[in-house]
């Protein structure tokens, strides 16, 4: 066991950088039980605890953690989950830093506790008891209502109103474009981050509970959304779509051979089992020189794909520095640790191809940091005159993206705000009655708790219209 | 659901399967388009609705065996399941009201067209077919095509059927032969060059030309972003923008470079494919235990 110093956090057990670079299991291992009360035993246990405040769904810290300390493990998983659906997912992705243990006391000193990781503990805990004792579900759903609701969407909103809902009585049917359910967990988030057995489990339970998912299904394509009310005897509807939609800079030759967005080279990755080529049938390229453009968690996620798929030499393109990275401090720091180089003040100008068409080189802007702009970050301005070429045989663009406009366009009367993101009020509703929203479709890209908070709020409301609709 | 009701051999490695999926039939149009899986180590694939049925709630696949995933589809049986099978997707055809338009099929590009065309014949549209293949044993659907068709004309690369030569001597002809401005629209619907080579037969006489873009997609949704074309300058999504567009404006080079990102890997893929003895669903329950 190791322990940073006396009042420091406990170090959560890692597979070492030059070992994990050669496969795609998980990198950090989990506590074991003396390590997890040990980190447990530093909460102080704040009468006010501010570490709440920073957690977008507000998961009761001190009580779930007191309980860990005292053993209570079975607990303190049901106390987490009072809040959140998915502790197993969120202990691990969640941006803590900024968050709760940003929040955290302790945090000033530098060592806040490590929420997350005794998250993750509690959550795995509890399901390694499940399947050794047969465990049935924490909750006995409420005697049926009768009452029915679609879901559009497995990710982790629409998996959050499911539950919600399913648990107080109602039919729920989840539909998802997509043959498997889970959403970015499934298809965006490498299983060295987190593994997809965890979303596995709790679709699975969620199915145990009643909750009908029907795969395959484009809703806006084979169904449309009204139709799902008016035709398919629905009382309420949840658009839970995400955003989807990636967005490119409109530069020379981001449409050569060998120039991903990050989206399709995860999805390749993650969901179609590309890096198990041949055994699945979908390939991808295994490029030598990568670079990566971008500096969120979805550059972090290709980068270090990238790397476990062979590449000799794996860069961040980064248009600013590496104290405005966007991606989880912990993501950034493994990069670091498993040899990704970060280019950062370097923006890219131009992707060059060879006579197959197939890129080769990155033509780059060099950039300096300039006065701050509306975000308080300084704005990238352009050094004139200097420029790099890097060699890249992949490409990976992950800049972000857009709303996705399958079921918004084909839903008359939805209402959009500007950048084509559903409008919703205080309480998840759209602007059509009997259509609720929430997740990525709703706010843009951010998070999965917020994104599971989202779902928290329009389950309560639409709980709320079955319960006065007779 | 996904049920293979029917296969059928139309011409060597040529395969027209009805599949059950009645939501599907529903709601499909001429130009639409599904993404199949054949089993849960598949590629997701797509195809176009060639036909459907929405009574019988049926839609109809016409699949030439190019690669590994689609000869694995191929080896699917009547009363197997598509393991995922989702659409219908894309923009469907705009039918425009023309006095007269050519459609040209080249190959497999035989069945996309024929819903186009009889769209196009059932509104009082003069519909000319060209319909091409590399060799007689590689004709199908001429006499669908013919019924819908004032005129109808077959090119063979060797000369075994029709007129030996190309399909776009043809399409030139008719251009050439059309004093009176009839001829509205061409439909280009084949391989990639042929479609690129229509285009270009096209041009000069600025007629309208649309062409359906086989770009390697995964969702067909929009949401990954590997199936985009470069049209009139611009970045375009073919799951969700097309897959239908202006043939004078695609770019053809960066169409064709794209489709070839995975020549060597597919190529063994299929190799090991073809070599591959036991019959496809023993591979899946061998498999299944492997599956996570
Ligand atoms: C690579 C990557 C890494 C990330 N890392 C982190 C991280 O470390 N921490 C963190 O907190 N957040 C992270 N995020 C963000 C987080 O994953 C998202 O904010 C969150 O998943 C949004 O949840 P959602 O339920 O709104 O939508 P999604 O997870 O996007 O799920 C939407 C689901 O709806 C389905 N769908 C879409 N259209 C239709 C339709 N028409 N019919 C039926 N189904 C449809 C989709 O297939 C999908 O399954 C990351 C995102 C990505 C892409
Ligand atoms: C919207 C759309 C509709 C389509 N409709 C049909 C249809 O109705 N019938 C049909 O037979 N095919 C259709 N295709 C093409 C079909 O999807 C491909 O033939 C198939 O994906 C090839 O997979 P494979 O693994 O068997 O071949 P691969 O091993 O992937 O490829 C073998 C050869 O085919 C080329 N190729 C790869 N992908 C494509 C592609 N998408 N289009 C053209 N060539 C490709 C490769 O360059 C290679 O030379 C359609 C494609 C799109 C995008
Ligand atoms: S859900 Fe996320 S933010 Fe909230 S306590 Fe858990 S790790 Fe922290
Ligand atoms: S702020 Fe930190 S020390 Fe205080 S209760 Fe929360 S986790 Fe414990
Ligand atoms: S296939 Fe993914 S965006 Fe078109």
């Amino acid at each position: 066991m190791k322990k940073s110093d006396k009042t420091g956090r406990v170090a959560m057990p890692e597979q070492p950088p030059e070992v994990r670079i050669r496969n795609f299991d998980e990198v950090p291992l989990g506590y074991d039980d003396e390590q997890a009360r040990t980190e447990a035993s530093r909460c102080l246990q704040c009468k006010k605890p501010s570490c709440r405040d920073g957690c977008p769904v507000q998961v009761d810290i001190p009580a779930f953690i007191g309980l860990i300390a005292e053993g209570r493990v079975l607990e303190a998983a049901a106390k987490i989950k009072e809040d959140n659906c998915l502790p197993a997912a969120c202990g691990r992705v969640c941006p803590q830093e900024i968050q709760c243990e940003g929040r955290c006391v302790l945090a000033k000193k530098g060592t806040p506790v490590a929420i997350g990781n005794l998250e993750r503990y509690a959550a795995h805990y509890a399901s390694d008891h499940a399947a050794r004792h047969g465990l049935g579900p924490f909750v006995t759903p409420a005697p049926p209502t009768g009452k029915r609701v679609a879901v559009v969407g497995a990710g982790p909103s629409g998996l959050t109103v499911a539950g919600d809902l399913v648990r107080r009585g109602h039919d729920v049917t989840v539909f998802e474009a997509f043959h498997k359910a889970g959403g970015v967990l499934i298809y965006g988030i490498p299983e060295f981050r987190l593994p997809k057995r965890i979303v596995q489990e709790e679709v699975e339970y969620l199915a145990a509970l009643g909750v009908r998912f029907e795969l395959n299904h484009v809703i806006g394509k084979a169904i449309s959304v009204h139709e799902l009310l008016e035709k398919e005897g629905f009382d309420a509807v949840f658009l839970g779509v995400g955003a989807g939609l990636p967005s490119l800079m409109g530069i020379p030759g981001e449409n050569l051979g060998g120039v991903y967005l990050a989206n399709e080279y995860l999805t390749r990755v993650n969901l179609m089992r590309a890096y198990d080529f041949p055994r699945y049938d979908t390939p991808i390229v295994r490029g030598r020189n990568v670079c990566v453009i971008g500096g969120g968690n979805v550059a972090m996620d290709a980068a270090r794909t990238a790397r476990r798929l062979d590449a000799e030499q794996v860069s961040i393109v980064y248009r600013r520095s590496v104290d405005e990275l966007p991606a989880r401090a912990e993501e950034v720091h493994h990069a670091q640790e498993e040899g990704i180089h970060f280019k950062t003040l370097c923006s890219p100008l131009e992707y060059l191809g060879d006579d197959r068409g197939m890129v080769k080189q990155v033509r780059c802007q060099i950039m300096e940091l300039g006065e701050p702009d509306a975000s308080g970050r300084r704005r990238p301005v352009p050094v004139p005159g200097k420029e790099a070429t890097l060699d890249a045989d992949l490409v990976i663009i992950a800049i972000g993206g857009n709303a996705n406009p399958i079921v918004t366009r084909q839903t008359e009367g939805l209402a959009l705000n500007k950048h084509d993101y559903i409008t919703i009020d205080e309480n998840g509703a759209t602007s059509v009655p009997g259509i609720w929203a929430g997740g990525d479709i709703v706010t843009g890209s951010a998070t999965v708790i917020l994104a599971m908070g989202a779902g928290r709020i329009a389950a309560q409301d639409i709980h709320r219209f079955l319960c006065e609709r007779n | 659901m996904s049920t293979i009701l029917k296969k059928t051999e139309l011409a060597s490695k040529i395969w027209q399967i009805e599949v059950e999926a009645p939501r599907i039939a529903e709601k499909a149009l001429p130009g639409h388009f599904v993404v199949v899986m054949a089993d849960a180590f598949g590629e997701r694939v797509p195809l176009t609705i060639a036909d459907f049925d929405r009574q019988a709630g049926t839609i109809t696949l016409v699949m030439m065996v190019v690669g590994a995933s689609s000869l694995k589809l191929s080896r699917l049986e009547e009363g197997d399941e598509f393991y995922a099978l989702i659409g219908p997707l894309g923009h469907p055809s705009e039918i425009k009201p023309l006095d007269r338009v050519v459609m040209v099929a080249g190959g497999v590009g035989a069945a996309p067209i024929f819903p186009i065309a009889r769209a196009y014949q059932q509104q009082g549209t003069e519909v000319v077919t060209v319909q091409g293949a590399r060799s007689a044993d590689l004709l199908f659907w001429t006499d669908r095509l013919a019924s819908v068709s004032v005129e109808h004309v077959i090119t063979t690369d060797d000369g075994s059927a029709g007129r030996r030569g190309l399909v776009t001597e043809p399409l030139a002809e008719q251009l050439a032969a059309d004093s009176e401005k009839r001829i509205g629209g061409v439909y280009a619907i084949g391989p990639t060059p042929m479609m690129k080579f229509c285009a270009k037969t096209t041009e000069p006489f600025c007629v309208p030309t649309v062409v359906s873009l086989n770009s390697i997609m995964i969702d067909g949704t929009g949401m990954c972003g590997g199936c985009r074309v470069t049209v009139a300058k611009k970045t375009l999504f073919t799951c969700v923008d097309g897959p239908e567009f202006d043939g004078h404006q695609v770019d053809w080079d960066s169409l064709m470079s794209r489709q070839r990102t995975y020549h060597t890997q597919e190529g063994f893929a299929f190799g090991r494919m073809l070599a591959e003895p036991a019959p496809l669903n023993e591979n899946i329950l061998l498999r299944q235990n492997e599956e996570v």
